[in-house]
């Protein structure tokens, strides 16, 4: 049965592959500016117990190499901190300064599919889409694999397959995106067995996370990280007071992308700046040349 | 003017010493390269998760880039604001631009992910108007398409009225002739018109890649990161162009054991202290204005980076620069130009490399063997191929006393009128 529903989930995900960009190339231009219709997910780390479901369901999910079921429960892994690789998408981690299963020190980290990617900005090829309910998604086809949006990935999260010789792929959560679009829920969310994971609207999980903390001003930090990190996440956190630092790097509100593409446009304008600079060579240099002419015909006279 | 001056080709045996050298280290480049393409890079290089860039875009592209600068900055200098004396370094600059933005590529190639993929910029259904390496790419394929149109006339030149394929291929001597003759008209006369382009095309690259990491505010020490590195990528770009043509010139004069042109070569390097005091005061006031001059008193990798950075390739080579009676000797000449070159190096290193610090990192990232091979391999590779072409081809220009003394046609007299 497990094969069955195995081969199954290939079909549909090659069948999402061949649709996504067709999906993605028609929407982007409406969606843009539609963050808070995106959806996202809270995670409450202050529920989170750490028992690595989640990253079992993603593997599956998403068909990364296949682990032992003992793998995801080893704690062991907490002991240093992950990152998520070609061999996993999410990963938990435990807040350095706690104590082992300490409630409130876990966090799931994944790519963050940022209001304003960074990553998007960088690509060279347009590979990375921001799309229809607010996922980064890569399109294989596209991708040259120069790096360059692990360079601007603030989070850290684009892993890269360095082992692949001929076809390696830059690997990062897909945010299930065939299932959010059969109006399903990613595979973690899914999985969380003590709802850690809330999925929704990105506008609505903003007034949940409020809400969790106005009931609650004694066991949460009065801060939602990706509201506005960045120009706003669509995978937000709460913390509880003790371990604020949920392994999430400090970030202010400025979008990423902003100050390239600031520069970039100012020096392409419809091309005017580098046109002037053209005109205003040829113009030194034809003036020049006249001048020259003329002095030596002077000399000529002379 | 310089018509006592004629490029000539260059009469020496191509396998010197130093030739030999080169070639062995370039066979090893050869190889590491190969041993790359069949093996991925997870094999060949020290490249990570955490450390996605290494030697192969910190040199190979961004300083040999940089590099190459000599070929649009002597090109502006002499035949858009025409100051002749310098024509006799338009070639050897144009020649090393043209060869350094080829092994840019070759050698970009080699650390890209799917390189079979790297036309795919060039379609319209995939340009990224956002992205900043997408504006590089483009700028660097059209400049070194502008970089063989340019350098073309040179080979019109050797080879005009000199057709003479072997055996079966002489049918198409005529040919070939009719062809190089109709080139040589057209390109007379919208030569200028690409001198200009590949100037606008330079600039805009050259800054554009400084622009490149401007994207990671968070990743880069603040005593590199500022929006105008775009700025600073520019104007060092500008500072190492015509020092590189000196370095080039000299050491053909040493190689082939020709007077170097000591009074040109000399009168280009007063512009270059001029550069480097812009480019230092820009520096300085732009760490004053982001108040990140006290990181250059830690003590760390990085602060001693920066200090050796700004010291050997900007501060020394500028005080000696700015004296009139050490421009005139070639012994300091050459060790500004050094001083300059490796400046130029170690800040393009330290800008993609040592400034950058991802947030988790388990250790630093330093290059493999088969890297720092193929780095190697791509830079004797380049010096070979210029060797050979400057042997071959009316490039380097000699004094007439010399160029009497050398056995071939005087065909190059046509070319001075032009
Ligand atoms: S977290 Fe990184 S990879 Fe994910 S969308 Fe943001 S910039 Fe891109
Ligand atoms: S590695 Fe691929 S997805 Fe990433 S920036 Fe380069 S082309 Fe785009």
């Amino acid at each position: 049965m497990d094969k069955d529903r195995r081969k199954f989930l290939k079909l549909s995900t090659v069948a999402t592959a061949s649709l996504i960009p067709s999906v993605t190339s028609a929407s982007t231009e409406h969606c843009e500016d539609d963050f808070d219709n995106a959806f996202g997910v809270l995670v409450d780390t202050t529920v989170c117990v750490g028992c690595r479901n989640c990253e079992l369901a993603c593997n599956q999910q998403n068909e990364l190499p296949e682990q032992p079921e003992e793998h995801f429960s080893d704690k062991s892994v907490f002991n240093s901190m992950r990152k998520p690789s070609v061999e996993a998408y999410t990963v938990v981690n435990r807040s350095i300064d706690s104590q082992p299963s300490e409630l409130g020190s876990f966090s799931k980290i994944q790519c963050m599919h940022c209001n304003h990617p960074a990553c998007v900005s960088a690509c060279i090829v347009g590979a990375l889409t921001k799309c229809t309910h607010g996922v980064v998604s890569w399109d294989a086809w596209k991708c040259i694999g120069c790096r360059y949006c692990m360079i601007a990935c603030p989070f850290q999260i684009p892993a890269y397959e360095f082992k692949e010789p001929l076809k390696p792929r830059v690997m990062k959560c897909t945010f299930c995106y065939d299932r959010i679009h059969d109006n399903k829920k990613p595979a973690c969310v899914e999985s969380c067995p003590v709802e850690a994971l809330t999925f929704g609207k990105r506008r609505d999980l903003i007034k949940l996370a409020h809400s969790r903390i106005e009931t609650s001003p004694d066991k949460y930090y009065d801060h939602v990280y990706g509201e506005k990190e960045i120009g706003g996440t669509s995978w937000m956190y709460l913390a509880s007071k003790e371990f604020i630092n949920y392994d999430l790097p400090k970030l202010g509100e400025e979008q990423i992308p902003q100050m390239t593409e600031i520069i970039q446009h100012g020096i392409f304008k419809s091309f005017l700046p580098p046109l002037a600079l053209y005109g205003f060579l040829g113009l030194v240099m034809h003036s020049i040349r006249q001048n020259k002419k003329k002095e030596t015909e002077n000399d000529e006279q002379s | 003017m310089s018509n006592h001056e004629v490029p000539t080709p260059i009469n020496a045996k191509f396998f010197s010493k130093g030739a030999i050298i080169l070639s062995f280290l370039t066979l090893i480049g050869a190889l590491g390269y190969i041993y790359r393409l069949i093996y991925g890079l997870d094999t060949t290089t020290n490249l990570s998760n955490q450390y996605p860039w290494g030697i192969w875009i910190a040199i190979d592209v961004a300083t040999g880039v940089a590099l190459a600068a000599g070929g649009f900055t002597t090109a502006a200098l002499a035949d858009i604001f025409h100051r002749n004396k310098y024509h006799s370094l338009t070639r050897p600059a144009l020649l090393t631009a043209m060869l350094g933005y080829t092994f840019v590529v070759v050698g970009l190639l080699a650390d890209l992910g799917k390189y079979y993929n790297v036309w795919h910029p060039m379609l319209p259904s995939m340009w990224q108007g956002n992205s900043v390496l997408f504006e590089v790419g483009i700028c660097v394929m059209i400049y070194l398409t502008i970089l063989y149109v340019e350098f073309f006339p040179i080979v019109i030149e050797r080879f005009m009225g000199h057709v003479n394929l072997p055996g079966l291929l002489s049918k198409y001597n005529s040919l070939i002739e009719s062809f190089l003759k109709i080139s040589n008209r057209t390109l007379y006369r919208v030569l200028s018109l690409f001198i200009i382009a590949g100037v606008v095309l330079s600039c805009l690259h050259q800054s554009s890649l400084g622009t490149l990491m401007v994207i990671a505010p968070y990743k880069m020490h603040p005593l590199w990161y500022t929006p105008i590195l775009p700025l600073l990528f520019l104007l060092s770009a500008l500072s190492v162009g015509f020092p590189m043509v000196i370095f080039e010139s000299i050491l053909s004069s040493w190689s082939f054991k020709i007077k170097p042109e000591i009074k040109t070569l000399a009168s280009i390097a007063k512009y270059t202290p001029i550069l480097l005091f812009c480019y230092l005061s820009i520096k300085v006031a732009d760490l004053a204005i982001r108040n990140a001059f006290g990181y250059i008193g830690e003590t760390s990798i990085e602060s001693f980076c920066f200090i050796l950075e700004m010291v050997i390739g900007v501060i020394i080579p500028m005080v000696i620069l700015f004296q009139r009676d050490k421009r005139h000797s070639i012994k300091y000449l050459f060790l500004s130009a050094l001083c300059i070159i490796f400046g130029i190096l170690l800040n393009r290193i330290n800008v993609f490399l040592v400034a950058y610090t991802p947030p988790y990192s388990t250790g630093y990232y330093f290059p493999s063997f088969v890297e720092i091979a193929v780095t190697a391999g791509l830079i004797s590779g380049l010096i070979l191929v210029y060797r050979f072409m400057v042997i071959h081809l009316p490039v380097i220009s000699i004094q007439r006393v010399k160029y009497n003394a050398v056995t071939d046609t005087p065909k190059s007299e046509s070319t001075v009128k032009a």
